[in-house]
C-alpha cells in the first residue's frame, strides 16, 4: 500500500539486534567461508563499479561536486584494483602458512591458519564515500566474513546508491547496508561485533572504541591528523609543487585524511615556493577558482563555517597571501595560502580538512622534525628533498602512519604497503593483503607426534628432570644429550 | 613451573638477541612497473611508551615475556606485576632496576588503585594479561587516548578426547592431559585444559586411565607430595569451593574433591557430566577441577564448542585426520593443538593470543616484537618522471590515460597516447 511504502522503518536497538541475529545465523551456516562464495561476491563488487560507473560518479558529484576525474582516480579505480588484487591473490592468502618448529616441541609440525573473524561492521566516511565503504568491505569479504556497511549520511546520494547496488548485486543474506546517522550508528555499536572498522575523526573514533570495549571487539581506526610537508630547496620545484598541489587541492579540495595539511620550508626558499604554488594554482583553476569546475565543494555548511572560523581567527589576519575567496551558498572555497601563522592559531591546532594551506618557515629544516611529532603522530608526513642525509633523518625520527619522499598521498594506492595510522592517527592498517589480515584471525595450529616425550615434563619432579628441561628449552641439542646421559 | 617461566623466558631472550638485527631492518615492498623508479618499504619503529600489566598465575613469565618484546622493539616500558603474587612482584621490582636501564624500564607495584591511576595516563600501547572483566576496563580506558591494546584473556579451553587403541599412545596422551591440567599451576592457567569432551562409550576407560595416572603423578596423597601448586589465595579457593557446592555438581565428582582451606589446597578432582548450566561449566574454572562431558559422537564436540565463547586454545587428542581437519575449519579459537596441551606456549614460530572473548593481539617470538612496533610505510619517489595527466585541469584525454594507467593497461595507455583510443 502507498502508506506502507512511505513509512521508513526506524533502525533502532531492536532492529540492530535482529539484524545481528540473522547475520550470526548465516555466518554459522558457513556460507561465507568458501572460496567460491568470496570470489563470486568480489566479482560482483567489480560489476557494481564497472556497470554503474556513471551512476556512482553522478552520486558523488551530487554530494560533493567532486570533479569526475578525481572520483575516478581516487574512488573507482582504487576499488577496482583492490578487487582485482583480492581475486588474484585470494587463493594464496587463504592457504595456511607452514612454520618451522624447534627441538623444544619435537616432534611436531605447525602452521598458521587464517580464518574469518565472523560478523564485522564497517563505518565509512564522507570524503571518499564509495571508496571508504567498499575498500574495507573487499577485505572483509575476501577474508570470509559477514559484513554490515554503514556509509556516511553526509553523502546521501552515494549512501543510497551503495545500499541499492549492494542489495542488488551482493549476497544480502551475508552483506547488508544500514543507512543513517548518529541514532542508527549508536544502535549498531551496541551490538557485539567480531571486528569494527571505522574511518573518520578521532572524536568519533574514541566513541567507537569505547563501545567496542564493552564486547572486547577488536577495532581498526583510520583517523586523521595534520599531515606536514617539509620542502627543501634543492629540488625540481615545478614537479614538487604539482605533487603538493595535487595532494592538497585535487584531493577533494583538501578534505582528505592524507592531504598535505601544512608546509614547513626554509625562510629563504619560501618566496620561490609560494610563487610556484600560485602559478600552478592559476594554471589549474584559473584566475577565479570559484568558477572552476575542477574544484570539489565543501561537504556541508557546518564544515564551511568551521573553515571560515579558521580564517577569521585574529591570529591569522594579515597572513593570508593567496586566495581566501568563498561562496557560502554554493559551498565553494578557493585554494588559500597562509604564511607564518602563529603556532597557537586555530588553523595550526586542528586538522584543517579543507583548502587552507599554512606555510611555516624555519632556519634549518631538521629543526622542524621535532615540531611535527610534538603535534601528535599524523597519518602521513611528506618530505621533498634530494639530500640523502635529510631523507634518512626524516625516516628515522618522524613517526607517522606512512611517509612519502618526494610526493604526496600516493602511498595510498600502493597495495603492498600497509595503510594506517599510529597514535592519534589510528590503529590497524589495510590495503592489499593487509585488508585480508585486518579481518582475519590467524590461528596457530600445532601438531604433536607420539614418538617420544620427556617424562621430565611431568610430576613427580626432580633435579635431573629440571636439567633436561633446561636443555630442551634452550634448544641445545648437546645439552639435551648430556642431560639424558646424566652428565653436568 | 620451570617450563612456563624461566625456561621459555631464556629461550625468548636468546631468540630476540640473535634475531634483533633482522627484526629491526626495513622490509622492501614490491611495486608495479608503472611505479618505476619509486621504491617502497616498511620500517619498524617503536610505539613509544608502553604499559604491561601481568597476571598472578605465571608472574614472571607473563611479565617478562612481553617486556622482552617491548624492549626488543625499542620502547620505554612500565611493568605492573600482579599484586596477588607479592613475592614475585617484589622480586621483579627489586631486580629489574638493578639489571636494566632504570630510566627506560620501570616496575610499579600495586593493586587496583595503582592500576586505575596508570590507566588514566596516555600510553602508546597497553599489553594486558588477565580476565575479561578487567580486560574491558583496560580497553575502555585505552579508548580515551586511542591507545592500541593487546588483551591476553582466558576462556574455557576444551580437550577433545578421541578413542585411542594403542596403549603407548593412551599413556602418552593421558600424561599430557593431566600435565595440561593439574600439572600447570593446578589448572590456574589461561591455557590449562578446562574440561574434557569424550564419546560416551569411551568415557569409563578414560576415567580409569585418568585416575590411575593421577595417582602415579601426584601420589596417593597429593597434598603431601608437593607435586601440585596450591590455590593462589582465599578468594579463589572459595570461588572454586563454590563451584562444587551445588549439590548436582557435588554428586558428579568421581575422583578427589578433598579441600584444605588452611593450606589453600584442592586435590586433583574429576567430575563426570556435571550439569551444563552449572557455573562449573559456564565460567572458566581456573583450578584443579576437571569435568568430563560425554557426547554421543565425538564429532558433536564441534557444535558443543561453537555454542560457547571462543577459547584461547582447543586441544584435540586424536589420530583421526578428518576430525583434525574439521576442528580446524569448523571451530574458532586462539590456537589448536593436537595431541598435547600447553606446549604451544613454548613454540615461538606460532603466534600466541586469543580471539573473541579470549582476547585479541598476539605475541611470542617475532610476534612479540611486532606487537610493540608500528610498521611505518615509506614510499620514495623520484622527481625525474611524472604522470602529468594526474593533475587538473581535467579533460577527456587525461581521463582516458588515467583509466589505462590505473588499471595497468599499458597497451591501452599507449593507444590513448597515440590518439588511437578515446575515453568512452
Amino acid at each position: 500500500m502507498a502508506e506502507d511504502s512511505e513509512t521508513k522503518k526506524v533502525f533502532d536497538a531492536e532492529a540492530a539486534g535482529s539484524l545481528m541475529k540473522e547475520l550470526r545465523g548465516t555466518y554459522a551456516s558457513g556460507k561465507t567461508r568458501s572460496y567460491e562464495w568470496r570470489v563470486a561476491q568480489l566479482k560482483n563488487v567489480m560489476k557494481i563499479v564497472d556497470d554503474h560507473e556513471k551512476d556512482i560518479l553522478d552520486a558523488i558529484r551530487a554530494d560533493l561536486s567532486k570533479p569526475e576525474q578525481e572520483s575516478y582516480i581516487a574512488e573507482i579505480s582504487i576499488v577496482k584494483s583492490s578487487c582485482t588484487r583480492a581475486l588474484g591473490e585470494l587463493n594464496r592468502w587463504m592457504k595456511p602458512e607452514k612454520v618451522k618448529t624447534s627441538i623444544t616441541t619435537f616432534p611436531s609440525s605447525a602452521e598458521i591458519v587464517s580464518e574469518p573473524l565472523g560478523v564485522v561492521l564497517i563505518i565509512g566516511a564522507w570524503n571518499f564515500p564509495l571508496l571508504l565503504a567498499l575498500d574495507p568491505a573487499i577485505g572483509a569479504i575476501a577474508a570470509g566474513n559477514a559484513v554490515v556497511l554503514k556509509p556516511s549520511e553526509l553523502c546521501p546520494a552515494t549512501s543510497s546508491l551503495i545500499a541499492k547496488l549492494v542489495g542488488k548485486y551482493l549476497d544480502s543474506s551475508c552483506i547488508k547496508v544500514v543507512e543513517g546517522s548518529v541514532a542508527e550508528t549508536s544502535a549498531l555499536l551496541e551490538q557485539k561485533w567480531d571486528k569494527i572498522f571505522f574511518t573518520g575523526s578521532g572524536r568519533v573514533g574514541r566513541i567507537v572504541m569505547a563501545a567496542a570495549a564493552k564486547h572486547l571487539t577488536p577495532v581498526a581506526l583510520e583517523l586523521g591528523g595534520k599531515c606536514p610537508v617539509v620542502v627543501d630547496s634543492d629540488i625540481n620545484l615545478p614537479v614538487a609543487v604539482r605533487r603538493i598541489a595535487g595532494g592538497k587541492w585535487a584531493s577533494n579540495n583538501g578534505q582528505a585524511c592524507i592531504a598535505p595539511d601544512y608546509i614547513i620550508t626554509t625562510k629563504d626558499f619560501a618566496p620561490k615556493l609560494i610563487d610556484a604554488l600560485k602559478h600552478e594554482l592559476e594554471a589549474w583553476y584559473g584566475k577565479d577558482p570559484l568558477e572552476s569546475k575542477d574544484l570539489a565543494h565543501i561537504v556541508n555548511s557546518n564544515h564551511f563555517a568551521r573553515l571560515v572560523k579558521l580564517l577569521d581567527d585574529d591570529k591569522v589576519s594579515g597572513k593570508i597571501i593567496h586566495g581566501g575567496q568563498r561562496d557560502k551558498a554554493n559551498l565553494k572555497f578557493a585554494p588559500t595560502i597562509l604564511l607564518d601563522v602563529p603556532e597557537d592559531s586555530l588553523v595550526m591546532n586542528d586538522e584543517i580538512f579543507g583548502p587552507l594551506l599554512p606555510i611555516l618557515t624555519v632556519d634549518k629544516l631538521e629543526d622542524s622534525f621535532d615540531m611535527i611529532t610534538s603535534r601528535g603522530k599524523p597519518l602521513a608526513a611528506y618530505l621533498f628533498t634530494n639530500n640523502k642525509k635529510l631523507k634518512e633523518k626524516f625516516v628515522k625520527t618522524v613517526s607517522a602512519g606512512g611517509l612519502v619522499i618526494n610526493d604526496t598521498v600516493l602511498h595510498f594506492a600502493e597495495k603492498t604497503l600497509p595503510f594506517g595510522g599510529v597514535g592519534e592517527s589510528g590503529i590497524g592498517s589495510y590495503h592489499g593483503k593487509f585488508s585480508y589480515e585486518a579481518f582475519s584471525h590467524r590461528k596457530s595450529v600445532l601438531y604433536r607426534g607420539f614418538a617420544g616425550d620427556a617424562s621430565a615434563r611431568y610430576p613427580p619432579y626432580s633435579d635431573r628432570k629440571l636439567k633436561l628441561l633446561k636443555a630442551l628449552l634452550s634448544g641445545s641439542v648437546v645439552g639435551v644429550i648430556l642431560a639424558l646421559i646424566g652428565w653436568s | 613451573m620451570f617450563i612456563l617461566q624461566v625456561g621459555t623466558l631464556s629461550k625468548s631472550v636468546n631468540l630476540a638477541l640473535s634475531s634483533l638485527k633482522d627484526w629491526m631492518s626495513s622490509r622492501k615492498a614490491k611495486l608495479p612497473i608503472a611505479a618505476f623508479p619509486s621504491t617502497a618499504e616498511v620500517f619498524p619503529e617503536p610505539l613509544g611508551l608502553v604499559l604491561i600489566i601481568s597476571s598472578w598465575n605465571l608472574p614472571f613469565g607473563l611479565s617478562l615475556e612481553p617486556v622482552i618484546g617491548a624492549i626488543a622493539a625499542g620502547n620505554a616500558v612500565v611493568l605492573k606485576p600482579s599484586e596477588l603474587a607479592p613475592a614475585s612482584s617484589s622480586l621483579l621490582a627489586k631486580t629489574i632496576p638493578t639489571y636494566l636501564d632504570k630510566k627506560a624500564v620501570k616496575v610499579i607495584e600495586g593493586g587496583v588503585a595503582i592500576g586505575e591511576h596508570l590507566l588514566c595516563c596516555k600510553w602508546d600501547k597497553i599489553f594486558f594479561t588477565g580476565n575479561a572483566r578487567v580486560g574491558r576496563i583496560v580497553m575502555t580506558a585505552a579508548a580515551n587516548y586511542l591507545t592500541p591494546v593487546t588483551l591476553e584473556l582466558g576462556g574455557k579451553c576444551p580437550a577433545i578426547f578421541d578413542s585411542f587403541s594403542s596403549s603407548w599412545d593412551k599413556e602418552m596422551v593421558i600424561k599430557r592431559v593431566l600435565g595440561g591440567k593439574f600439572g600447570t599451576c593446578a589448572g590456574q592457567a589461561c591455557i590449562a585444559i578446562d574440561y574434557i569432551l569424550v564419546q560416551e562409550g569411551f568415557a569409563p576407560t578414560l576415567l580409569e586411565l585418568l585416575r590411575n595416572m593421577t595417582k602415579k603423578m601426584f601420589g596417593e596423597n597429593p597434598r603431601e607430595t608437593q607435586s601440585m601448586a596450591r590455590i593462589i589465595n582465599k578468594q579463589h579457593f572459595l570461588r572454586l569451593k563454590n563451584l562444587l557446592d551445588d549439590p548436582s555438581v557435588q554428586s558428579s565428582i568421581v575422583h578427589g574433591g578433598g579441600m584444605d582451606e588452611d593450606n589453600l589446597f584442592i586435590e586433583p578432582t574429576i567430575l563426570m557430566n556435571p550439569p551444563l548450566k552449572a557455573s562449573i561449566m559456564t565460567d572458566e574454572i581456573f583450578g584443579p577441577l576437571l569435568p568430563i562431558i560425554t557426547l554421543k559422537k565425538i564429532e558433536d564436540s564441534i557444535e558443543f564448542i561453537n555454542s560457547r565463547p571462543k577459547a584461547l586454545a582447543i586441544y584435540v587428542f586424536t589420530k583421526n585426520e578428518t576430525l583434525k581437519r574439521r576442528i580446524i575449519s569448523e571451530t574458532s579459537s586462539g590456537s589448536v593443538t593436537f595431541n598435547d596441551a600447553i606446549i604451544q606456549y613454548a613454540a615461538d614460530t606460532i603466534p600466541f593470543g586469543g580471539v573473541g572473548e579470549s582476547g585479541f593481539g598476539r605475541y611470542h617470538g617475532k610476534f612479540s616484537f611486532d606487537t610493540f612496533t608500528h610498521e611505518k610505510a615509506i614510499l620514495r619517489r623520484s622527481l625525474l618522471t611524472e604522470f602529468w595527466f594526474r593533475f587538473p585541469p581535467w579533460n577527456d584525454f587525461k581521463l582516458a590515460l588515467t583509466k589505462s594507467a590505473y588499471s595497468f593497461d599499458y597497451f591501452g595507455f599507449l593507444l590513448v597516447l597515440l590518439g588511437l583510443k578515446k575515453n568512452s
